[in-house]
């Protein structure tokens, strides 16, 4: 069965989606990523959809909840690289992915993501900022 | 037409001219010599054409097809060179007059001279539709240029520092605008790699419940593709309009001035600005 390859990096993990994704093949990544997470307890996903052209209710629905089930494994999930058509068509679809932080490359993800482990106490203030409320 | 008058016409061909541009200039319905040969041209076509058969009958037939030319193209020229609809209208309704005063002359018995008064009105009508219909075109034509001038040069989107980009509004929002304004900004995003948008809309007049929703849409796509945006410029009329009609603008940051918004993005990005000793 086709798979989405989870690479580990010291205390990340980071997922590239370079196919279109199925429903069949999304539920899939829910489940091995969260065993991933827990098997390496990991303090950080990176999720790379910079190759995805469509991302429906559905596709919205499971990067939503990826970030709540690593959220509860202590981990923080970063959706990175997400093109201008598939962010406005989400927004139009009324889903803004609460609870799910974006950057705008693996990068800056990733710098993201160690600013977060390194301020573990400040979290509320680093989320606020990235909120930009 | 009778042939004798026809002859007698164009034997009169060049007074005319001559009546018909002296009209012309004391209605300062033109800007003089520039159109003397246009109209020279016309007078000769429009005996042609009467010459070739050409009568009120037969409005639509070819043998107008060089006379409608030519006054298409200088009703579209007078278009573009700004005369009013009135001046354009009256360029043909005097060189009715004109050959008028030249038939009047040429010939006296009133009941032919009544004949041929009407064909001439038959025509010249139909003349004088043509060039209103040829001057809206051409005005219709500057319009839809400008329009498109106006929205290719409407959203222009800005690096003003290494990572952020602004985006100044000018004009009214609407649907279609909006979708330009938001597909920019985040093609923008990705290709300049900022991590701040700054949304200016000090130049939008009004801001109603439809604009607002889509500010909010682009703030949160922006967001999406992990950006930030702030929206900058918010007059004090605008501020009411958007509490009055019960819109939640909580979540955005909003500034009062672009310098502001851009203070606030050197605040994110952790720089300063200093005043050099």
């Amino acid at each position: 069965m086709e798979r989405i390859p989870i690479l580990k990096m010291g205390d990340f993990l980071l997922v590239t989606i370079q196919v279109d994704l199925y429903d069949q093949l999304a539920e899939n990544l829910e489940s091995d990523l969260i065993n991933t997470i827990n098997k390496h307890r990991s303090k950080g996903v990176l999720i790379d959809i910079s190759a995805v052209s469509i991302i429906d209710s559905f596709m919205g629905r499971i990067l939503g909840n990826i970030a709540v089930m690593a959220k509860i494994l202590d981990a923080q999930t970063v959706v990175v690289g997400m093109q201008p058509a598939v962010a406005i068509t989400l927004v139009e679809l009324g889903l803004s992915l609460n609870g799910v932080i974006s950057a705008l490359n693996v990068e800056k993800g990733m710098d993201l993501l160690r600013a977060k482990m390194y301020n573990g106490g400040n979290e509320d203030q680093i989320d606020d900022d990235n909120d930009g409320q | 037409m009778q042939n004798d008058i026809l002859a007698g016409l164009k034997n009169y061909e060049n007074k005319l001219n001559t009546i018909w541009t002296k009209n012309l200039l004391d209605k300062g319905s033109t800007d003089g010599a520039t159109e003397e040969e246009e109209s020279k041209e016309f007078t000769s076509l429009f005996l042609d054409a009467l010459k070739n058969g050409a009568t009120s009958e037969n409005l639509n037939s070819s043998k107008f097809e060089k006379l409608y030319d030519l006054l298409a193209g200088i009703s579209i020229s007078r278009a573009k060179r700004g005369f009013s609809p009135r001046e354009t209208a009256q360029y043909i309704i005097l060189f009715k007059e004109a050959a008028s005063s030249i038939l009047s002359e040429i010939e006296s018995d009133p009941a032919k001279l009544y004949t041929a008064n009407l064909e001439l009105n038959g025509i010249v009508d139909n003349l004088t539709i043509m060039t209103f219909e040829s001057f809206m075109k051409g005005r219709e034509d500057v319009i839809a240029r400008q329009t498109d001038e106006i929205s290719e040069i409407s959203t222009p989107v800005i690096r003003v520092w290494d990572g952020v980009v602004a985006l100044p509004i000018i004009g009214t929002l609407d649907s279609s605008r909006t979708q330009i304004v938001m597909e920019n900004l985040l093609q923008q995003i990705v290709d300049t790699e900022s991590s701040i948008a700054i949304l200016d809309i000090s130049g939008v007049p009004a801001v109603d419940s439809l604009v607002a929703q889509h500010l909010i849409k682009t703030v949160s796509a922006t967001r999406l593709m992990g950006a930030e945006c702030i929206i900058s410029g918010i007059r004090p009329e605008i501020a009411q309009t958007v509490v009055h009609l019960g819109i939640d603008l909580t979540g955005i940051i909003t500034k009062a001035t672009l310098a502001s918004a851009l203070q606030t993005a050197f605040e994110m990005l952790q720089l300063t600005v200093v005043k050099r000793k």
